[in-house]
């Protein structure tokens, strides 16, 4: 019998035994010496979340723990239904991980394709899917004419465009993007929102960024993080929401976003 | 199950030749579950694929047409298929490997070192001829690119690399193979040149890359190899230099101990297999 659905298999069909993809509670990941996540409680399923934050408010250093590129200080982490602190499970979590750091490290002399093949492989994917499998990562960024080129010769949004790529060559279940729209142009930015839409049917996709309006086009679910913990969690919709006309802001998710943050503020300060 | 279908009549395993018509033709008294045997089968066999042609009307030709079409111009316009690169045993293998640029300098500086060891040996002070010098830095050699192979200031894509199942042991290993690789000739080459026996300096040699990696687990690869290079330098190659005797366990009679040194590091490489998954263990 051949292959009827092409590139399924068992694991795509088994049925999931984790109510959440991230499970986070009393997360605590040190950058440095400096706890950045500081006590974060945080669930995430499927379907597209923004991250939203100040700077300094322990973003990127999240994303790092959630990429498993930092073992957490303390609380309990379960990626994928597995704790992740043993090495075996550690393994089969980063096999359904993608990641883009937001300092976006590269090999400048591979090409494009060479970069993504070299992903693909250290994600253990089969050796006979990894030419498909990166042709159509490639195909979704819209960087396919440019798989010959080397790293070192791309612009800065086509270097995002490749770090996509990467990230999406293994079709995540988690997929984790810290900035990943820095460097792109407005039409470029409209088509990555497009990908997350796609990618977040079925998969849980985490977008950090500081762009609010990328948030309200494409995340079905925002979280907003303040000094290490999360502050608030809800729909584009409800943060709108919670805006009043008299908040700092020009749309009504940025009113809502600064009404979150202050609320938060002055209820700390109390 | 190769066999043509004869027309007519159905052959056991191939639907027949007018059910492939029907199904072709979407006819709703084909149900789902006939249909999806039908595709099953269609898929693995040609002969019975060759019979949908004929079922298919005017408006399906045309649509089969235009995707052929589209297709062939998809060829035409888009990038040559790329050759798939083969390795040992027809498996595929990465082009390239990420870090090799990172770690050049650092294996030149090592074969380099070697080279001054060796030639310093031969053509200096005649009248110590005993100066072990090649002994006395082939621990030293393969730490250097050891420690650069495995630091996340060498790789430029340190967090994705750690972020992959591959990072771990199994990848630290290849890369300590490689740089192994490329330093036991050399070294073979300088002890060749100045007399060594090769048990004499690839049992320490292959002990303290061990030893780096074993420490490297707790400490980081690279601070564990800067602690072993100072250690070393410190307890064996300043006394040795100083005193000019060959120190007691660089002697024939240490060679045991070496021995049992490599097992039981490569041991404990092996048992703390986990402390490397992050690349370096220390943030």
């Amino acid at each position: 019998m051949t292959r009827v659905w092409n590139g399924m298999g068992a694991v795509d069909l088994a049925p999931t035994t984790h109510p959440w993809t991230v499970e986070a509670a009393g997360l605590r990941v040190r950058a440095g010496r400096h706890l950045a996540v500081d006590g974060l409680d945080l669930r995430l399923g499927a379907g597209v979340h923004g991250l939203l934050g100040p700077n300094g408010a322990g973003k990127t250093t999240l994303m790092r723990a959630l990429a498993t590129v930092v073992r957490p200080a303390g609380g309990d982490l379960t990626l994928l239904g597995h704790d992740g602190r043993r090495g075996g499970d550690l393994r089969r979590v980063r096999r359904r991980l993608g990641y883009l750091p937001q300092a976006f490290g590269y090999y400048p002399r591979f090409t494009v394709r060479e970069f993504v093949e070299y992903v693909a492989w250290l994600k253990e994917m089969p050796s006979a899917d990894v030419p498909q499998a990166v042709q159509r990562a490639l195909d979704r960024v819209d960087l396919a004419p440019r798989a010959g080129y080397r790293m070192r010769t791309l612009s800065g949004g086509m270097l995002r465009r490749a770090g996509i790529a990467q990230a999406i060559v293994n079709d995540p279940d988690l997929l984790l993007l810290d900035e990943p729209t820095v460097g792109l142009d407005p039409e470029q930015r409209l088509d990555f929102r497009g990908l997350l839409r796609d990618v977040g049917v079925d998969a849980c996709v985490l977008v950090s960024t500081h762009l609010v309006e990328d948030v309200a086009a494409a995340c079905t679910d925002v979280a907003v993080m303040e000094a290490g913990r999360l502050v608030w969690q809800g729909t584009p919709g409800e943060l709108a929401a919670a805006g009043a006309a008299g908040d700092p802001g020009d749309t009504a998710i940025e009113r809502g976003y600064s009404a979150v943050l202050r609320a938060h503020r002055g209820g700390s300060a109390r | 199950m190769n066999g043509r279908p004869s027309p007519g009549r159905p052959s056991p395993g191939h639907p027949s030749p007018g059910l492939v018509t029907r199904y072709a033709a979407g006819d709703p008294d084909v149900d789902d579950v006939t249909a999806w045997s039908v595709e099953l089968h269609l898929d693995g066999c040609a002969p019975c694929r060759a019979l949908l042609a004929g079922g298919v009307d005017g408006a399906g030709r045309a649509l089969l047409d235009r995707v052929a079409g589209a297709v062939d111009r998809g060829i035409v316009s888009g990038p040559a298929p790329v050759p798939a690169r083969r390795g040992l045993f027809g498996r595929r293998v990465p082009g390239r490997t990420g870090t090799v640029r990172a770690v050049t300098p650092w294996l030149l500086t090592a074969v380099g070192l070697l080279a001054v060891a060796c030639a310093a040996q031969r053509l200096g002070s005649p009248q110590d001829p005993q100066d072990p010098l090649v002994l006395l830095v082939s621990p030293l050699v393969p730490l250097l690119p050891v420690a650069a192979a495995w630091s996340r200031g060498n790789d430029p894509a340190w967090e994705i690399v750690s972020s992959t199942p591959r990072a771990g042991l199994g990848l630290l290993l290849r890369r300590t193979l490689a740089v192994l690789l490329v330093l036991m000739p050399a070294l073979a080459l300088a002890g060749r040149l100045t007399g060594v026996p090769p048990v004499a300096w690839l049992l320490p040699c292959l002990a303290f890359t061990a030893g780096s990696l074993a420490l490297g687990g707790l400490v980081g690869v690279s601070r564990a190899a800067a602690a072993l290079a100072a250690v070393w330098s410190a307890g064996v190659i300043v006394p040795t230099l100083v005193t000019r005797q060959v120190p007691a366990v660089l002697e024939p009679g240490a060679r045991a101990l070496w021995a049992a040194a490599v097992a039981v590091l490569c041991a404990v490489v092996l048992l703390r297999a986990d402390d490397h998954r992050r690349l370096t263990s220390h943030d």
